[in-house]
């Protein structure tokens, strides 16, 4: 039997609020199975299931708010139980009653309080009191296990007493802001990001895609963004200190290139879903991808891969008017590649003495200090530029 | 191909921007705004915006022309021509 949890589904996600199950128990569940739809700040997010079997009990119910990491069902796969946990799970709200009971795969820390009594700094115990937040079922993060402030904040905004319900796949404004400002202030806090930018001759990748898109039905042409994505993609291959997560044990490199690709959002706010595979993919296949994923993006129906698996961003804001952006990077991510619009400028010719007008794209790059250093990304943009100057075998 | 009316193109080329619009009814934009900017439209909403049409109305916009297809107007007398 394994469990199945509530996931992380981007960065600064502490908690999600289960919308419905969409199976039941004893229903078989193979890997990638939509089981659930859980609502995060960045709107509903249909949540697969990775972990094949049979579903078993359902440890929450609709409208809960659980954090991160909650387990919210059983999963009967034949394997043997695992190790009960050495601990009872901490108590959140009555909808978790029966979770606490139930067995899971990751035991959870070892009590560091005394049966009644939490240990907690004095500050934990004012802000507690303040918001209403029963210490005794907090896990410390602090020296000791001891409770601390943070811990005391977390679970409030984990919890709150009074949410208003909302339409699943509606993204509250706000909220999303929320999101957006935590993950953005997390990344300028904790990353020391480098920038690098270019300018890139993109007369052949122009000339390319007029002749690709030219004789086709709309539904099978190709945009501009899946070209610059997937020449970044395959650009990535080379560069993989690029490419992946740098968590508590520092940096992860990816062994995929899965591009999460910046989507600007109707009504504000932006999302950045995972293309998986990027670089092993035609662009008509990315194409179709990429489609399928703006409207789900808009419509409020992401997949929880796709908002957790991402390895690396694409921005582009070209279509704005925008000629060069300064991306932040996406933490857990280590880099970003942001495109300015594809603008018709003079540009030294091959000879280097004739002057010409081409279209041009400036391509940024936002890269994480801790993990690659400038000569890195200036060896990217430069693979990049070469990758782009022969487009067909982009395709 | 039959010839379909204004007021049949004019409700198609509204239903196929509504589609994309959930939030804004395009019906409340002046005829002659561009749609990427009345209805902050991007590029792959204008893709999807002529694909819808296409397969809608059975008629192929070619890329060239599809900036004639960027305002209600100008989509319903691209239209017209080409479903006569």
């Amino acid at each position: 039997m394994s469990t199945f949890r509530m996931p992380s589904l981007g960065a600064d996600m502490e908690a999600g609020r289960l919308v419905e199950w969409l199976k039941k128990p004893g229903e078989t569940v193979t890997r990638g199975d939509i089981i659930a739809v859980v609502e995060t700040q960045k709107g509903a997010i249909e949540v697969e299931c990775f972990q094949p079997g049979t579903l078993g009990r359902l440890l929450v119910d609709p409208g809960a708010t659980v954090p991160v990491g909650t387990a919210m069902a059983t999963i009967e796969d034949g394997q043997e139980e695992a190790e009960p946990a050495t601990a009872p799970a901490p108590k959140r709200e009555p909808a978790m009653a029966e979770a606490e009971a139930a067995p899971a795969l990751v035991a959870p820390p070892p009590p560091r309080t005394a049966p009644g009594r939490a240990i907690a700094s004095p500050a934990a115990r004012r802000l507690a009191a303040e918001r209403g937040v029963d210490l005794s079922a907090l896990t410390g993060t602090g020296p000791g296990g001891a409770i601390i402030s943070t811990d005391v904040e977390q679970s409030a905004r984990a919890a709150p007493a009074q949410r208003p319900a909302r339409e699943p796949g509606r993204v509250d404004p706000a909220a999303m802001r929320q999101a957006i400002a935590a993950a953005m202030a997390r990344s300028k806090r904790e990353i020391p990001h480098y920038y690098l930018s270019a300018t890139i001759d993109a007369s052949r990748a122009v000339a390319w895609l007029d002749a690709f898109n030219a004789d086709r039905p709309a539904a099978d042409r190709l945009l501009m963004t899946l070209v610059l994505g997937k020449a970044v993609a395959l650009a990535l291959r080379k560069h993989p200190m690029l490419n992946g997560h740098y968590g508590a044990d520092g940096f992860a490199q990816a062994d995929h290139v899965h591009l999460g690709m910046a989507i600007a959002l109707r009504g504000g706010g932006l999302t950045a879903p995972a293309l998986h595979d990027a670089d092993a993919r035609s662009l008509p296949d990315l194409m179709a991808r990429f489609r399928d994923l703006v409207s789900r993006a808009r419509a409020g129906t992401l997949r929880s891969s796709e908002m957790s698996d991402a390895t690396v961003t694409v921005s582009s804001l070209g279509e704005r008017g925008v000629d060069t952006l300064m991306p932040i990077i996406t933490p857990p991510q280590v880099a970003i590649i942001g495109f300015g619009a594809v603008l018709r400028r003079p540009w030294v010719a091959e000879d280097g003495r004739t002057l010409e007008v081409r279209p041009v794209v400036t391509a940024s790059l936002a890269a994480d200090h801790r993990v690659s250093d400038g000569h890195r990304g200036a060896l990217f943009l430069r693979d990049l530029d070469t990758l782009l100057q022969d487009p067909e075998a982009l395709t | 191909m039959t010839t379909t009316a204004a007021t049949d193109l004019k409700a198609a080329v509204l239903d196929e921007l509504r589609a994309l619009t959930p939030e804004t009814d395009p019906a409340d934009i002046p005829e002659d705004a561009d749609i990427r900017e009345a209805l902050d439209f991007d590029s792959m909403d204008v893709l999807n915006f002529v694909t819808g049409l296409s397969k809608r109305l059975g008629v192929d916009i070619p890329e060239r022309d599809v900036p004639d297809v960027l305002t209600v107007a100008g989509a319903i007398a691209y239209l017209t021509k080409k479903t006569k």
